[in-house]
């Protein structure tokens, strides 16, 4: 095979294992947005935060990988029925606006809290992945990137089978869709929406440790949560689905745009390429790929 | 089976919107609620299922019993399991879901999971258009197929009382007929007493046993529905027919006399 064919799918291998940890990213907002209406930009700092958690678990504790993984997924739904019950039920029924200035303030909190916390230094996680790379016919992938790859198949697998057959899954999405008359169904929506915080804030936990893996630890990478906006506003802003469409869209597109425009122009053009379709998707196209222009029946 | 005992309702904390409601459901029976736009009826049902607090409304006074236990403090999902359901206004399907998962959504607080399987093939019994239809997304059917719908959500929570918001609302009589004898049919075979908010007066006080009427936010006649009809102030306010059961026109109406009356 020829290598100018060989090089577009290397890029777009390495395209979906990027575009999978921005759909994990996505799907912990959508899954908040969908269900309460709330946009929570304190998301970036549960992923930071359970990427320092994980690694110290690794290292100070001598947690075994997978054990600590488990255990930042827990303490990370720990935090998201605790950030719900403290800080989000007290504002129920206050303007959108102001519950989503409220999630800046506890970003801005979480961040300085991880500051004292953890201090300011960069660490560097000991990946438990083998570092040389796997060769598949020509094309290389690092191990990570499988692992990442197939963690995020199971995990939208999982979401799939609880929000379509599971009681409480069902439940969700009838929130979602008239928050009073799910009332009326006997579902207790103060549950739900705390059950929503929670898997949300495992999703970010688990974009934190494979985030962790791929680059350094610090209080920064609440910022790598910001990536994953084009690819929600791609997906449609409400639409889980949309999210993982959206994010392996973003991922594939940034890296080829980086693989072959980059040569040209001479850098840079990958960290731009999710904001110029980020903008262009919203001149054209501005409910996404899987938003519904609104219907309404009189 | 209900009790409803003096109720006050407040929205927003300065307007009074029920000012001392009574009224009672016994076992099995079906009441009619009725009034005009803005009496309170609505309110009324929502003060029972319990879902006040979030739509910024109070309950001042008054006590609410169902089988004898006061019920008014209770969080609507307790509500919910106690055995009174609510078919909100407006056909109020949830759009994103289909057919058939609108259907078991209803069934969220029974734990018998294996029952409701079969329960659900019943609900199809009574109307058989929504199985035909059961993969499809509820916001995709008809007005008439919607509010059987929400029926059939209602129903296979089992309640031991149903209340329904104006089911007739804004469908074809021929439906509004259907779905009324499937009613009856309900209140016949599993004894579910069903207490209806009702606009459409000639329907509801064919359908009901006992009737109250209400007017900004207090019950101003009540009765058995045959005697109700047989009311000079029922038939021309409700019914549109006067003594010599002849219909009136709007111009000759002196409404104003008369209502006056009714509302003080």
């Amino acid at each position: 095979m020829n290598t100018e064919f060989m090089f577009f799918i290397q890029l777009v291998v390495s395209g979906i294992a990027l575009g999978c940890l921005y759909a994990l990213i996505a799907v912990g907002f959508v899954l908040i947005l969908k269900a309460t209406g709330i946009m929570n930009f304190a998301q970036g700092e549960v992923i930071m935060l359970s990427a320092f958690i994980c690694y110290f678990l690794v290292t100070t504790f001598h947690v075994p990988f997978l054990v600590a993984v488990l255990l930042t997924g827990i303490i990370a739904g720990l935090m998201g029925i605790v950030t719900e019950r403290l800080i989000l039920r007290p504002m129920l029924g206050e303007p959108i606006f102001s519950v989503v200035m409220v999630t800046i303030g506890l970003s801005i909190f979480l961040r300085s809290m991880a500051g004292i916390l953890f201090g300011h230094n960069n660490l560097v996680f000991p990946s438990p992945f083998p570092t040389e790379a796997v060769k598949m016919g020509g094309i290389v992938v690092s191990q990570t990137e499988i692992w990442i790859m197939l963690s995020s198949l199971v995990l939208a697998a999982v979401f799939f089978i609880f929000f379509k057959y599971s009681r409480m899954g069902l439940a969700m999405r009838g929130t979602a869709d008239h928050q009073d008359v799910a009332l009326l169904m006997g579902i207790s929506v103060k549950q739900v929406f705390a059950l929503i915080w929670a898997v949300s804030f495992i999703t970010a936990a688990a974009s934190g440790v494979f985030l962790a893996n791929v680059m350094v630890i610090n209080l920064g990478l609440s910022v790598v949560a910001i990536g994953a906006f084009p690819a929600i506003v791609l997906g449609g802003l409400e639409s889980i689905p949309g999210a993982i469409v959206g994010g392996l869209a973003i991922g594939i597109i940034e890296n080829l745009a980086g693989g072959y425009l980059d040569q040209i122009i001479g850098g840079g053009v990958k960290d731009v390429t999710p904001f110029v379709v980020l903008f262009l998707v919203l001149m054209i196209r501005p409910y996404g790929l899987f938003g519904k222009k609104e219907i309404e029946r009189v | 089976m209900l009790k409803v005992n003096n109720i006050e309702v407040v929205y927003n904390d300065v307007i009074l919107v029920l000012k001392g409601i009574s009224l009672e459901v016994p076992d099995g029976a079906v009441v009619a609620l009725l009034g005009a736009n803005g009496a309170g009826k609505t309110t009324t049902l929502k003060a029972i299922s319990g879902i006040l607090d979030s739509q910024n409304g109070e309950l001042e006074d008054g006590q609410i019993e169902f089988m004898g236990n006061p019920i008014h403090r209770l969080d609507p999902d307790r509500i919910v399991k106690k055995g009174i359901t609510m078919v909100p206004e407006g056909r109020r399907v949830f759009e994103n879901l289909n057919v058939m998962e609108n259907i078991k959504i209803g069934a969220h607080t029974r734990t018998d999971r294996r029952q409701v399987k079969r329960d659900v093939e019943k609900t199809f019994d009574y109307f058989p258009v929504l199985e035909g239809r059961k993969d499809r997304l509820a916001i995709f059917l008809s007005g008439g197929e919607q509010q059987m719908l929400v029926i059939c959500r209602a129903l296979i929570s089992k309640p031991k009382l149903m209340m329904l918001d104006e089911p007739s609302l804004g469908l074809a009589p021929l439906l509004v007929k259907e779905i009324f004898a499937m009613l009856r049919v309900v209140n016949d075979k599993q004894k579910t007493g069903i207490l209806l908010v009702e606009q459409n007066a000639r329907v509801a006080l064919n359908f009901a046993k006992y009737g109250y009427i209400m007017e900004n936010g207090k019950i101003v006649l009540d009765g058995p529905t045959d005697l109700l009809v047989k009311n000079k102030d029922v038939k021309e306010f409700y019914l549109g027919v006067t003594d010599k059961m002849e219909k009136k026109s709007y111009a000759q109406v002196k409404h104003y006399k008369r209502r006056k009356r009714w509302l003080s």
